[in-house]
């Protein structure tokens, strides 16, 4: 599946709902998983998000994302304020790669500031 | 490996045709999965799973002392085994370190088939080479001409029994117990059809002559997938054969562990002379420091191979092995190497599963029993 052209992807393979070139919003947005760190982890079977209320720090570790063989940590696109988790994804791992990049977001953050964000075609670039 | 020498096994093309994610795995390049694990594990559970385990070492003994010579070079007594009938046993060193955990078939009086883990044939046929010098007894690896896939899951006899002619043959396959194995045609082709495993499930392991694997696997993949099976890689593998709570080279099993700390006590024969008999005389003087139990949690949250076991104190009494979240039980399960005192079943331990202490029952394995 190609990365959506409207999201920014981190070089750890999470997206965020921000568009490219647009000022930081002020409302919540969506962070997920690419295609490509699901294909590499396997089949999520468990995740651990950060706490809602909590802060998040652009480029740390926030949580970390369990398939049957390995565990990755997951890691903040954005600085920000933790608004929601995506309780569906944490009930049923498995509703993650099933469609990544719209009902398989993870949690969102209302930011702050936010890390390096690549394009889709930056990102693409990257893992190709 | 890194050095541009990974082998293919003859079923690569087929592989890569059905769209294999591949590994590179003890210097072969294997399927890790062909769509997903747990899809895969399921399989195996339910109906039927089909593995190239072609990686494996096949080291052949032959010769009117092949007996005694397995007898010297592994710690069971290979010789007592009835033709047709297939053994586990451990080559060690001579202090005892455990080098690889094998299964042996014994083909006829005089001849026996060994089959080596992946990671250690080399060393594995090395040793049996050496071992076998002074006894009336040649020793081949057969590893490159012979290819191996498994059928393992509760509809494996039905996939076998198509693939046979006769209404004989078939009573022949059914009447085949675990651990035994027989010359076959199957799917016209000349194989040696063994019901062994490493999955939990009833099961059998084919060995091919590596030009015909191809045709073997089509013909079996047919069969598997009429009765809602399929292809299962590596990933699954390890899983399944954790839940089935059978131990793994490289993690229950290594150099440094004795088969009585890795509770293969019972295979161990002191009766008889073999390499390593002195050492191991000695460890079974006295229990081992530490054992190999198993541990259930509670969550999903998994003990990864390396995670540090607790006591409620806090201090470190032993070091998961194996774990994963058991995709058959839907919990958590760990095999972990731990101070005797603490692997009394029904106790509860701590591991430290990265930076986060989660509570773990210990429980005997297998975690896993087919009904």
């Amino acid at each position: 599946m190609p990365n959506p052209e409207h999201l920014l992807y981190t070089a750890e393979h999470e997206w965020v709902q921000i568009a490219p070139g647009a000022e930081l919003p002020t409302e919540p947005v969506r962070v997920g998983l690419t295609t490509f760190a699901l294909d590499a982890l396997g089949d999520v079977v468990y995740v651990d998000l950060p706490e809602v209320g909590s802060t998040v720090t652009a480029g740390d570790a926030c949580g970390e994302v369990e398939s049957t063989k390995s565990v990755s940590d997951l890691y903040s696109p954005v600085t920000g304020t933790v608004a929601e988790v995506n309780q569906a994804i944490v009930d049923d791992p498995a509703l993650i790669a099933a469609d990544p990049y719209d009902n398989g977001w993870l949690f969102t953050v209302t930011p702050e500031a936010t890390a390096k964000l690549l394009t889709s075609q930056e990102y693409e670039t990257l893992i190709a | 490996m890194s050095h541009g020498s990974t082998r293919s096994t003859p079923l690569h093309d087929v592989h890569v045709a059905l769209g294999a994610r591949l590994t590179d795995f003890a210097g072969w390049r294997m399927p890790l999965k062909y769509s997903s694990e747990l899809a895969e594990h399921e399989a195996v559970r339910t109906t039927a799973g089909l593995f190239d385990l072609s990686h494996m070492g096949e080291i052949r003994v032959r010769g009117p002392q092949a007996g005694a010579a397995l007898d010297h070079a592994l710690v069971g007594t290979l010789s007592a085994i009835a033709t047709g009938r297939a053994k586990y046993s451990l080559l060690c060193t001579e202090n005892g370190g455990i080098i690889d955990d094998l299964v042996t078939y014994r083909l006829a009086d005089d001849e026996f088939l060994v089959i080596a883990n992946a990671s250690n044939a080399a060393v594995v046929l090395a040793e049996l080479v050496a071992r076998a010098q002074d006894f009336d007894a040649t020793v081949t690896d057969e590893t490159e001409q012979t290819a191996l896939i498994a059928v393992q899951g509760p509809a494996s006899q039905g996939v076998i029994h198509e693939l046979v002619d006769t209404d004989a043959e078939r009573e022949r396959v059914t009447a085949l117990r675990y651990y035994a194995c027989t010359p076959a045609r199957l799917a016209g082709l000349e194989v040696l059809l063994a019901r062994t495993g490493y999955t939990g499930e009833d099961g059998f392991e084919v060995y091919v002559a590596a030009a015909d694997a191809a045709s073997l696997w089509q013909a079996l993949q047919t069969r598997v997938e009429a009765v809602g099976g399929r292809p299962a890689g590596l990933a699954c593998r390890d899983t399944l054969r954790l839940e089935a709570g059978m131990p793994l080279y490289g993690n229950e099993l290594s150099l440094d562990t004795d088969p009585y700390a890795a509770g293969l006590g019972r295979v161990v024969k002191l009766d008889k002379e073999f390499v390593g008999r002195d050492a191991l005389a000695r460890v079974a003087q006295e229990p081992p420091a530490r054992v190999l139990t198993g541990l259930t949690g509670e969550g999903r949250r998994a003990a990864r191979a390396g995670n540090h076991v607790l006591d409620s104190e806090g201090a470190t009494v032993g070091i998961i092995t194996s774990g994963a979240l058991s995709p058959t039980l839907g919990r958590p399960v760990a095999i972990a190497h731990v101070d005797r005192e603490v692997a009394a079943a029904g106790g509860t331990l701590q591991v430290d599963v990265r930076g986060t202490l989660l509570p773990f029952s210990v429980t005997p394995y297998p975690f896993y029993k087919r009904s």
